[in-house]
């Protein structure tokens, strides 16, 4: 499916999903990276050590559960924008989404937006907590969005037109 | 009549390591670009780069260009000819270059070719009509000069350079109706296409264009699916409003210099149509006259960069300079080079590499 239309499979996602007991205990990134390419900046960006060794330059990165923090350090590094950090204990009823974001315009905190899914489908709302911007992101923004906690891992894009 | 070490031709990556890495050695290298600027397709990536640290990925294209640009402009044994094209490589070991309608020879004891690559076409009706671009025309329009090439567009190939100029055109605000690709998979790296798909545009894999719409320039584009041997499937035509028609079909080494110069091509489809005949330093089938990066098989800015450092420390060292260090240069990019072709994607060149060798050895 994801060779066809670009859109991962549920079995790919369920393959980067973390345990609920994970989930629990906060934020922790999400690698989205499914295919052996010959690219490895997360792995040299991340300063935990938290994706695991890659000996071969193709090999696909994997994250170490117990040492990823949620930095997000390694999702403004990504040129496939294929890494999220998800925090699931955000708040009672929602879940923090950073994501990657090189578009125009750029949503000011606070701003209601659209949500969207993988195949860039509508899901539902979300709030704009923070945009973090400035030399160390080398303009690849990171966009921190609360979202209804069911939509934390359906959730990868925000509409444009939704917000100035 | 200038002498020098070492001409090199094209100042793309390749090029541009090609020089650094001679010229650090001790060369003396002139580096001929035909554009106004140095940094071949580099110049208009705005997108990070894959790749390893040791190729700057996770860096944008256009950032490593400028690095590579001051670390040569920099350098006091290169000297740069920019608006000026080499027309010809002659048996008396002179390349004749055209500056401005100045007709300069050179006469160099080694020559790196680095000529890149020029874009495909493919037939359709209407394909002449203004609206229809090739995916390199559009990103030097956006990201070069900053115009956008119109307002709602239909790419043409999913491979990473139709996925890549597909998030150029939508970061510059342009719609993309559809990526369609004849392929029942896409073709380029898989993140690209999901923060594509993940955007909303629909990457349309069997699908080919049939025609363009349009009596003046482009209003639309009519395309249709196509069944597991490539064959239309009747009735699944439709059309698309789309004002450009944007295509990304590959691209193909830019010979005619080294073929002039009586270097032998081969045939190798997977290095992209002709290329020159070379061996594992680079060597053409002409003794002295090195290829690298795109020319020598269309491949990437990251692989450009590795061969046009071998390639600079290959003539370095055949000029006697510093031997020990070019060796260990030598060493070191064919290691990377490994590495850069030993996954799954790089099945395609690995393959293409070993055809070039046989036909190399019959030859
Ligand atoms: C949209 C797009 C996205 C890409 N993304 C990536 C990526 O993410 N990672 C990656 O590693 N690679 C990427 N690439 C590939 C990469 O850009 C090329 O593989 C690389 O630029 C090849 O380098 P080169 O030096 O061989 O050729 P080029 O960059 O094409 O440079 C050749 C130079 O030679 C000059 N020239 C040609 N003929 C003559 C002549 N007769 N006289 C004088 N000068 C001449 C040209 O003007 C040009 O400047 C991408 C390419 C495109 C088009
Ligand atoms: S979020 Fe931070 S700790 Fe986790 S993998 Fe990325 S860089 Fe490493
Ligand atoms: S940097 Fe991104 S695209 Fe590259 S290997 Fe890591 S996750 Fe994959």
């Amino acid at each position: 499916m994801l060779k066809r239309t670009g859109v991962a499979s549920p079995e790919d996602i369920k393959g980067v999903t973390p345990s609920l007991e994970r989930l629990s205990k906060g934020p922790i990134a999400i690698i989205e990276c499914f295919q052996k390419i010959p690219c490895n900046p997360c792995y040299t960006a991340c300063p935990r050590q938290a994706i695991g060794k890659m000996n071969d330059i193709n090999d696909k990165p994997v994250i170490i559960p117990e040492n990823c923090n949620g930095c997000g350090i390694c999702v403004s590094r990504c040129p496939g924008l294929a890494i999220f950090v998800v925090d699931a204990t955000y708040s009672e009823t929602e879940a923090l989404i950073k994501m990657p974001w090189e578009l125009q315009p750029v949503p000011q905190k606070d701003s209601i937006v659209k949500t969207l899914n993988r195949a860039g489908e509508p899901v539902g709302e979300g709030r704009v907590v923070l945009v973090q911007d400035g030399r160390f992101f080398d303009r690849t923004k990171i966009i921190h969005l609360a979202v209804p906690k069911q939509d934390m891992m359906e959730v990868r894009s925000i509409e444009r037109g939704t917000f100035k | 009549m200038k002498n020098v070490d070492i001409a090199i031709v094209g100042g793309g990556p390749a090029g541009l390591c090609a020089a650094i890495t001679a010229a650090d050695l001790g060369a003396k290298v002139i580096l001929v670009e035909q554009d106004d600027a140095l940094g071949g397709q580099l110049v208009k990536q705005t997108h990070m780069f894959f790749g390893s640290e040791k190729q700057h990925a996770g860096t944008r294209g256009i950032d490593i260009g400028t690095m590579l640009v001051e670390q040569v402009e920099s350098n006091p044994n290169i000297e740069i000819m920019l608006n000026a094209t080499a027309m010809g490589y002659y048996p008396d070991g002179v390349l004749g270059i055209n500056q401005e309608e100045n007709f300069i020879k050179i006469k160099p004891l080694k020559m790196i070719l680095a000529t890149g690559a020029s874009e495909r076409m493919i037939a359709f009706p209407n394909n002449d009509l203004p609206g229809v671009f090739g995916a390199g025309a559009v990103q030097t329009l956006m990201n070069v000069y900053g115009i956008k090439p119109g307002k709602r567009v239909l790419m043409v190939g999913a491979g990473n350079i139709g996925l890549i100029v597909s998030y150029q055109l939508l970061q510059a605000g342009v719609e993309v109706a559809a990526i369609v690709e004849g392929s029942p998979n896409i073709g380029g790296y898989l993140v690209h296409a999901s923060k594509i798909r993940r955007l909303g545009v629909p990457v349309l894999t069997s699908h080919t264009i049939l025609e363009a719409l349009g009596d003046r320039e482009v209003t639309g584009a009519v395309i249709a699916k196509l069944d597991e041997k490539w064959n239309i499937i009747k009735g699944t035509e439709q059309t698309v409003v789309v004002d450009t028609i944007c295509l990304a079909v590959g691209l193909t080494p830019l010979t005619e210099l080294i073929d002039q110069g009586g270097g032998k091509l081969a045939y190798i489809r997977e290095l992209s149509g002709y290329v020159p005949i070379h061996n594992q330093e680079l060597e053409s089938t002409v003794s002295g006259i090195y290829v690298a990066g795109d020319l020598a098989g269309v491949e990437e800015a990251s692989s450009a960069m590795v061969e046009g450092k071998l390639a600079g420390a290959v003539a370095a060292k055949a000029l006697g300079y510093k031997p020990k260090a070019a060796e260990q240069i030598i060493e070191e990019a064919h290691q990377e080079l490994f590495d850069l072709r030993s996954g799954p994607v790089g099945a395609g060149i690995r393959a293409g590499i070993s055809k070039l060798q046989e036909v190399r050895q019959r030859c």
